[in-house]
């Protein structure tokens, strides 16, 4: 029995730490690429590190390159930071507002209107992309971080991942909050809120790291080098025309465009553990 | 506090009407149970007083004031759920004071309110924790602690007690009934628990499919049961039913298998020949000689309880089967006859086609 737990101990952790492994290494040699001088990581990969760490990251932190308009990525940073903590913070917030309607107001065609929503669900921006441009144009929001932010806030998922935790909250605290004379909207702030914690905590990793990633709706819609996001920023630096890329600082950029959503995701890691830990009766 | 008036309350959930017209007064400071079976309206009922449910028909009346048209928190009541609804993310403190912000109370009386209601339910050192670390049973004063603050002329109860163990709910119930002599506010209370019901209870309300069968103290409930429906609910083991014919001056019913009882010497005339329900209730047997025996019982099975012996039987020949409760222990062997007999008074009649009371 012993001898039997401990080889499956050796099994998992043996398989887990190659899962680690492999996850890492592609990380690794980019860390390690980043601190070469582009002469020696222009052909081959190195495999450890080199002395020009500081140089490459002062680099594109402060100055840029060419290849991406001669803008720093701290720049680049800032706008997908806004971009992704707007469609952020915009997606929960019209979800949620939606989902409460649905589910905690009777009116006329109701379930319609959620089946609409729901269906949208089928339309990601991809699809939509040439309409949704030319609105956006009309409105004369290219080049705003409101034309990069708008048109990807509403959501499906998150109304119909709302929609389902409100079901599951009882009934029993809408009709206490009713005696306690609280109105809808004190229901919602004081009651409803607070409940939905986890869910918008689970829902911002989500949707933070979508609207970090987003790559297509920026590129359309920015033409300004200075609204350049840092994903398309890692693209252009990629493909440079008649010239070596330079890889060293193309991977120093791809670890710093990590490093936003890994922090979000380890800030609201608490939250997730607290819902997992305090299970609310 | 204020009495309760209801007057032909009627509740439909679309076509299907649950609630059909019930007319109960409830008195100042009253402590009232509707009790019933599983589905007969008893929520619904309660619900229609909180205002959680609209009527379909009828008046509620509170205090001086007819509230069908106003919201839960415009009419002055209460309310423990079967759950509690405590709310989970709020300390006890918050829980309790909640109704009282929205009021806009100043802070000061808020605090001094919900102190007096922690120093009344012990609740003062459980007052910052949050609902999850607290037993069932603290729950459950935290309910009432969260009623006790508003002051309100109507406590209304939904089964608060079914979620606690057998121990538990003895002694809430006894704490219930310790708060409502203190408070004296009208409480209403559900419950399909006839013990709860009985000790709880100034009077009852035993609903039977959406209508009142039989309002009255637990004694009269338990003593005069209007109908053959509440004579079957309330008392456990249940009253046993026998069919009978009156004899045609009423002095005497006779069973199927032609065993004769006296209903001594008043009768019941006006029924003389009609078919009826006889029922008498397991407690009210009495062993006697052979020669006074009203009924000989053909042991089947004892049941031996300690305090009570239950006794398992039937009427000769005939598949009669019905049980006898006798007080201390009783040595009885399987087959043999019990010569029984019970007084007149205990024996309850009830029309065969209604199932109404017969009495003089
Ligand atoms: N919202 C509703 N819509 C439709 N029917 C309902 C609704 N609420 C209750 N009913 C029906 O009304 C009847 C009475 O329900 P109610 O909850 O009052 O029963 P109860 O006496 O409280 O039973 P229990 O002891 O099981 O709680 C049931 O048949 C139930 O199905
Ligand atoms: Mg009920």
């Amino acid at each position: 029995m012993v001898e039997n737990r401990s080889f499956q101990k050796v099994v998992t952790h043996s398989s887990l730490i190659i899962g680690v492994f492999i996850i890492i290494f592609p990380i690794y040699i980019a860390l390690v690429t980043s601190s070469h001088e582009q002469a020696e990581v222009a052909s081959t990969v190195q495999t450890w590190f080199g002395s020009a760490f500081l140089d490459n990251y002062s680099t594109i932190l402060t100055t840029g390159r060419e290849s991406t308009g001669a803008i720093p990525i701290s720049l680049m940073m800032w706008n997908s930071l806004i971009m992704a903590v707007g469609i952020t913070v915009g997606k929960i917030v019209i979800s949620i507002i939606s989902a409460y309607a649905i589910v905690y107001f009777k009116f006329p065609l109701r379930m319609f209107f959620f089946w609409i929503i729901f269906v949208t669900l089928m339309l990601p921006v991809e699809v939509r992309i040439l309409p949704t441009y030319e609105v956006v144009a009309d409105l004369g929001l290219l080049n705003s971080y409101t034309g990069l932010i708008l048109p990807l806030i509403a959501s499906a998922t998150a109304t119909f991942l709302f929609r389902q935790f409100f079901l599951t909250i009882p009934d029993e605290y809408v009709e206490a909050a009713r005696v306690d004379g609280a109105g809808p909207i004190r229901f919602f702030i004081d009651i409803l809120l607070p409940l939905s914690q986890t869910s918008i905590a689970a829902l911002s990793v989500i949707l933070f790291t979508y609207g970090w990633n987003q790559y297509l709706w920026p590129l359309l819609i920015t033409t300004e080098e200075s609204m350049t996001t840092i994903v398309m920023g890692i693209k252009r630096m990629i493909v440079v025309e008649d010239s070596v890329p330079e890889w060293n600082l193309t991977m120093a950029t791809a670890l710093l465009a990590m490093v936003p959503p890994l922090a979000v995701v380890v800030g609201m890691q608490r939250q997730f553990i607290k819902g997992l830990v305090e299970t609310e009766k | 506090m204020a009495h309760v008036s209801l007057q032909g309350v009627r509740k439909s959930f679309d076509s299907l009407e649950i609630l059909h017209g019930i007319d109960c007064e409830i008195e100042d400071g009253e402590f009232i149970v509707i009790l019933g079976p599983s589905g007969c309206g008893k929520s619904t009922l309660l619900r229609v007083i909180a205002g959680l449910e609209t009527l379909s028909g009828g008046t509620v009346t509170i205090g001086e004031k007819i509230v069908n048209e106003l919201e839960p928190a415009d009419r002055d009541i209460a309310m423990v759920f079967q759950n509690y609804a405590l709310y989970p993310h709020m300390t006890v403190y918050k829980n309790m004071a909640y109704s009282l912000k929205i009021r806009g109370l100043s802070k000061t009386e808020i605090e001094q309110r919900v102190q007096d209601a922690a120093k009344i339910l012990e609740l003062g050192d459980l007052l910052h924790r949050k609902p999850r670390q607290l037993s069932g049973g603290q729950r459950q004063r935290v309910a009432m602690g969260r009623c006790i603050v508003r002051e309100p002329k109507v406590f209304l109860f939904d089964e608060p007690l079914s979620n606690l163990d057998a121990k538990l709910r003895v002694q809430m119930r006894f704490e219930l009934r310790q708060l409502h002599e203190s408070l004296k506010i009208t409480s209403i209370y559900v419950t399909h628990d006839q013990v709860e019901a009985m000790t709880l209870a100034d009077r009852l309300i035993v609903m039977d499919g959406g209508n009142a069968a039989q309002i009255g103290s637990p004694l009269e409930v338990y003593e005069q049961p209007m109908t053959k429906f509440v004579a079957g609910f309330i008392g456990s083991p249940a009253i046993n039913f026998f069919n009978g014919k009156m004899s045609g001056d009423g002095s005497q019913v006779e069973l199927v298998d032609s065993t004769c009882l006296s209903l001594g010497k008043n009768g019941l005339k006006k029924h003389g020949g009609s078919e009826v329900t006889l029922g008498i209730r397991p407690e009210d047997f009495k062993v006697v000689e052979d020669d006074q025996a009203m009924i000989h019982l053909q042991v089947d099975m004892v049941e031996t309880l300690g305090a009570d012996t239950l006794i398992h039987g039937h009427l000769g020949k005939i598949d009669t089967d019905f049980i006898v409760r006798l007080s201390g222990t009783h040595h009885l062997k399987r087959g043999i006859k019990l010569p029984l007999s019970v007084s007149p008074e205990k024996l309850h009649f009830f029309e065969s086609q209604n199932g109404n009371r017969i009495q003089n």
